[in-house]
């Protein structure tokens, strides 16, 4: 429980940072890092293989993805630069404070009632799960892969003009 | 359900919403497209861990597990999509500032 606590504060705190640090691919190696606390937090609630694939597609992949974003776009000049950090700085310098106190309030007044939860019996794996009982999951997983493709393909390519 | 648990899926809500605030504030503060998907990424995380939560709680990991897997999947597609759509809107605007972008307007 207390190392739970540990790691969702750090997971809090590695959130703060990833939406407050004013460089973009600062903020992509924040995210990186927040799914990677998420994977260990995942793995100690008993989700190994959600945490496998957290960890090598979120922390890894959509990384990757973000980075090939920013370097296509501009750099900002250094005037710019300037004028930007500032603005930044007065527009999410509320959000550390907006997180102690509703923090604060959540842990004074949150109070969950007691209540039976339900209990169900199914398969202990996940493969199981996946192939036997949820094909439509598989369907739309297969489709939304499809739609991706399609996707990059239009939003990728080269314009030959 | 016993008190320790109770406990501990309070501490693990508390957190929950704070994180859905930073990603809400996150897209709502931000004027620039990539930051705005950042703040989206920390929607879907907040998302997973009371997923994976519940899983927990109930007995029924596996079933989160799948639950999980699919959203990820999803995540995937939508990032590599609305990047693709991002790096559009800075080939043709030469900005990714959302109040920039005004060619749709009607």
């Amino acid at each position: 429980m207390t190392l739970n606590l540990i790691l969702l504060f750090v997971l809090l705190l590695t959130v703060i940072w990833t939406v407050m640090t004013i460089r973009l691919v600062h903020a992509v190696v924040g995210l990186a890092v927040t799914s990677a606390i998420l994977a260990a937090i995942m793995y100690r609630l008993g989700s190994p293989l959600a945490a496998v694939f957290e960890l090598s597609v979120c922390s890894g992949l959509i990384s990757v993805i973000f980075i090939t974003t920013v370097s296509f776009t501009q750099r900002l000049s250094k005037e710019r630069l300037l004028i930007r950090r500032r603005e930044r700085l007065l527009r999410f310098l509320y959000l550390p404070l907006i997180i102690i106190v509703v923090g604060i309030l959540l842990v004074k007044y949150l109070r969950i009632p007691q209540f039976n939860l339900p209990y169900f019996t199914g398969p202990e794996d996940p493969r199981s799960v996946l192939w036997n009982l949820r094909h439509l999951d598989l369907l739309g997983q297969a489709v939304i892969l499809i739609a991706g493709v399609f996707g990059v393909v239009v939003f990728f390519k080269e314009d030959n003009k | 359900m016993s008190p320790n648990t109770l406990e501990m899926f309070r501490y693990f809500v508390i957190f929950i919403i704070l994180i859905f605030i930073s990603g809400v504030y996150c897209i709502l503060m931000s004027f620039n497209l990539v930051r705005a998907l950042i703040g989206l990424e920390i929607l879907i995380k907040a998302v997973t861990l009371l997923i994976i939560l519940v899983g927990y709680l109930c007995g029924q990991s596996a079933l989160a597990q799948a639950i999980v897997l699919t959203l990820i999947v999803i995540e995937i597609v939508v990032m590599v999509v609305a990047g693709g759509v991002v790096l559009w809107a800075f080939r043709f605007n030469k900005t990714i500032d959302p109040r920039r972008l005004s060619n749709l307007r009607g």
